[in-house]
């Protein structure tokens, strides 16, 4: 197996995300799949950003602890990785801000003085030398530039690049493959392009990590996609807003992070009661409260599960990797107006942020349902009884129909209701609805596994960590499940994954294993928890080392 | 409601078959018949068809009006009936929406929403149910209760002052503002057409008896007075401002019903129209974006 670590890292608002991509775009000219880490405090300029890119001949979703290459733009981005480093380790840095390092020291403020180059061309200067360092040629490296830089800064970029590229030596050669140069993607750009697949109309969001990033890529993207992107006031006008978007027929999503969700909860309640469908992007981050702003976390599943006053059904959903977020988003989106049911796509830091080589051919096809509409005939009843639970749409504006939705309990035409057999009705038939969107869940691949059965070993995961417990796995020879739903609880695909399961671990990024617990509700035995909650998502070796404690 | 209802019925077949459970003489009554007059004469007169309204409440005894009218309506929750409504006006600019909210709903509960909705000029008609008192919770203080009242949260009285709800609506931004009177039921009907017909956020603050828990009838019936032609300046916001302070729901004074300010500006949502129009094939659209990823 081919792969290669990169760290680039350097003070905020020098463009180390920026760069970090750029080194992903490099790999991936040459056919190889790449995944981000990018790791950044929350201020806008100084403290510690770092971005590690991993390329490999095969699919990779983690980092791994040693890097390969270390590109330092100042004194921090040595001292905060020496542990990073290897035998082979090659070392670049910026010798008018590192005063201490091994390695070859670039003056950089020089050479963009004497190119006459903005400062922010550094990063040009060391994706110069990482090419030379990995043997890739100055053409790869002026592509990359000449496809991510804008036209007017190029010439600059390509002259500090250039003298980067020959400030240093080769030191091993990253072979081309191969395989076609796949795109690289956000875990948020991927949801938001999948809800759009699925027939967004509008995108409604207050800004907050880590879900910023997907209202940015949407609202930039609006003409080319077709799509409205609206921020309001704050994140209840923004479901309230989204619920009469929708109530006048128009498919929209909201994206928040957990406090965001805290203020939605009422509006979820209120899609829950008027039947109103909506689709929530939740982006995790480590709280309570404000918490780790910009950091990783997996602790609101129980949240998401059971926020809003009152009990409706819902459809949770936990995509790992940009196939999936892509797939579920759109799937999410089209169910949610398909059975009149709020639909949450839960990621989290990692993923929302973390940028993968994207395998759009590899996308499963998501539904194509279109919503129950009404047939026009007879007097309209937005809550007229069903056996599926799912009554007929209208939307206001057509002729011979009064569309009347509510928060209230109410009877079939929308009226506010208090009878007892009327309340117990409306109750049943919303569970109803829930039963038909589990039945039709039963057909997807609600629950995935990788790796052999009655492997003696497995291990549970849910989201973002999926991709280095599948790589971790390899280790033990472990077969990895993964619920991609999480309500309603796929408990049929569940038992049938984990039949001769063995001993099981389950890996969370959370400190009490909330997806054990949901399992243990369930009646499923979870295992043993392998929990991280220090706002990091799992390092491929760390986590081995962690299910080595546990397997042996 | 029938498309082919002859005209000058259509105002009777808008009381819906829900049953009533107002108060004996509460102020609701009159602002239920208004609108229910002002929706079918807007819809004779100006043609515009009875499905293009959509009527949306809050939590409240105002909030009951959406189930009495058969009109489409969001009948949504306590506070939040106006983000909402500028998210059907979005979907759809053919649709007439009109929010009734309550003092304590939109006030107290989502005054954000309110400033939020007349400072982008959403085209969408708030219509106050301002009875100065919580009747649904049964009988505490709102933002627009005058200074000493005694609720029942608040039995020794309230030492704060209210909000003159107006001024507040000037200074974020409303392109139409008006004051009506539940005793004044002509006056009023022509006030809700004024506000539905504005192209832009039209408000109207109306002062409705509460008849069990603050009955203000004498009061209003004796400071009460419509505007006249010409008495002020509507399109100038000092004039507007000057009239609007006449009396700060506070202290007695006069109390000028009518409107008093209009004036044009562009609409928000009309800046969306073009992005989401004609329906297009979105997923040929992703896989473009895709295919031309850099």
């Amino acid at each position: 197996m081919a792969e290669y670590s990169v760290l680039i890292g350097g003070k905020a608002g020098e463009g180390i995300n920026t760069a970090g991509l750029s080194i992903a775009g490099l790999f991936s000219r040459l056919g190889y799949r790449t995944y981000m880490y990018f790791d950044y405090p929350s201020l806008i300029r100084g403290g510690h950003n770092f971005a590690i890119v991993r390329a490999s001949d095969r699919t990779v979703g983690a980092h791994r602890t040693p890097v390969d290459v270390l590109l330092a733009f100042d004194q921090n981005s040595i001292e905060n990785h020496r542990q990073r480093l290897h035998a082979g380790t090659t070392v670049v840095y910026d010798a008018s801000q590192v005063v201490q390092a091994e390695g070859y020291g670039l003056p950089l403020d020089a050479i963009v003085k004497e190119e006459k180059a903005p400062p922010i061309t550094k990063n040009s200067a060391m994706l110069g030398t990482l090419a030379r360092v990995a043997g890739i040629g100055r053409e790869v490296l002026e592509d990359v530039l000449r496809a991510t830089v804008p036209a007017k800064h190029l010439e600059a970029n390509l002259r500090v690049a250039g003298r980067g590229y020959d400030a240093v030596e080769g030191v091993f050669t990253v072979e081309p493959l191969d395989a076609p140069a796949l795109p690289v993607l956000t875990g948020n750009e991927a949801a938001g392009l999948g809800l759009v697949h699925g027939g967004l109309d509008s995108y409604v969001a207050y800004p907050m990590t880590p879900s910023s990033s997907l209202l940015h890529f949407l609202a930039n993207r609006a003409e080319d996609l077709s799509i409205r992107v609206i921020h309001p006031e704050n994140e209840i006008g923004v479901i309230l807003m989204a619920l009469g978007l929708a109530y006048a027929g128009e498919k929209t999503a909201v994206g928040t992070s957990g406090g965001g969700f805290c203020l939605m909860t009422e509006g979820l309640s209120l899609a829950g009661m008027s039947e109103i469908p909506v689709t929530i992007v939740m982006g995790q981050r480590p709280g309570p409260s404000t918490g780790v702003p910009t950091y990783t976390a997996q602790t609101d599943l129980h949240f998401v599960l059971n926020a809003g006053q009152g009990e409706f059904p819902r459809l949770v959903v936990a995509p790992g990797d940009l196939e999936e977020a892509y797939a579920w988003s759109a799937t999410a989106l089209i169910l949610s107006w398909r059975y009149q049911v709020p639909a949450i796509v839960l990621t989290d830091k990692t993923l929302a942020e973390g940028a993968y080589s994207f395998d759009f051919g590899a996308v499963t096809e998501p539904p194509d349902h279109e919503p129950v509409l009404w047939d026009g005939a007879g007097e309209y009843r937005r809550y007229a009884r069903t056996e599926s639970g799912v009554s007929p749409l209208a939307f206001p504006g057509r002729e011979g129909a009064v569309v009347k939705a509510s928060s209230y309990a109410h009877d079939e035409a929308g009226f506010t209701t208090e009878e007892s057999e009327e309340v117990i009705e409306l109750q049943e038939m919303r569970f109803r609805k829930g039963e038909s969107l589990g039945a039709e869940l039963a057909t997807y691949p609600a629950v995935k596994t990788y790796g052999a059965r009655n492997s003696g070993t497995t291990i549970v995961c849910w989201g973002s960590q999926k991709w280095a417990c599948i790589e971790a796995a390899e280790d033990f020879g472990a077969r990895v499940v993964q619920p991609l739903v999480l309500s309603p609880f796929p408990v049929r695909q569940w038992k049938e994954a984990m039949i001769g399961a063995g001993r099981v671990a389950c890996v969370e990024n959370n400190a009490t294993g909330q997806l054990a617990r949901l399992l243990r509700q369930h009646g499923f035995d979870p295992g043993r928890p392998i929990l991280k909650y220090d706002g990091r998502p799992f390092a491929v070796d760390e986590l081995a080392a962690r299910l080595g404690e546990v397997f042996a | 409601m029938t498309p082919d209802q002859p005209p000058g019925r259509l105002a009777g077949g808008l009381i819906s078959p829900a049953q009533n459970t107002w108060c004996p003489g509460c102020g609701n009554f009159s602002i239920e018949h208004m609108m229910k007059s002002a929706v079918a004469e807007l819809s004779e007169e100006e043609g515009i068809p009875l499905e293009n309204f959509v009527l949306l409440g809050g939590i409240g005894c105002h909030g009951k009006l959406v189930d009495y009218l058969n009109v489409n309506s969001l009948y949504a929750i306590h506070g939040r009936s106006v983000p909402a409504a500028t998210g059907i006006r979005l979907a759809n600019p053919d649709l007439k929406v009109i929010c009734h909210v309550g003092d304590g709903d939109i006030y107290a509960e989502g005054l954000d929403h309110l400033i939020f909705a007349a400072k982008r000029n959403s085209d969408i008609t708030v219509i106050v149910h301002d009875n100065r008192v919580y009747g649904l919770t049964t009988g505490q203080y709102t933002p627009t209760s005058p200074t000493g009242f005694k609720g029942r949260s608040t039995p020794s009285g309230i030492t704060e002052h209210p909000l003159n709800p107006l001024e507040v609506m000037l200074a974020a931004g409303a392109t139409y503002i008006a004051r009506g009177y539940t005793k004044k039921v002509r006056h009023l009907k022509d006030l809700f057409k004024e506000a539905i017909m504005h192209r832009g956020f039209s408000f109207v603050d109306v002062l409705q008896i509460c008849a069990t828990y603050f009955n203000l009838t004498d009061y209003y019936n004796e400071h009460a007075y419509e505007m006249q032609e010409g008495e002020i300046d509507a399109g100038r916001f000092e004039s507007a401002l000057g009239k609007i302070r006449e009396w700060d729901y506070d202290r007695e004074a006069p109390i000028p019903l009518g409107t008093f300010y209009a004036v044009e500006k562009p609409i928000y949502e009309e800046k969306f129209r073009a992005l989401a129009a004609g329906r297009p094939d979105r997923g040929a659209l992703v896989r473009k974006v895709i295919e031309e990823w850099r």
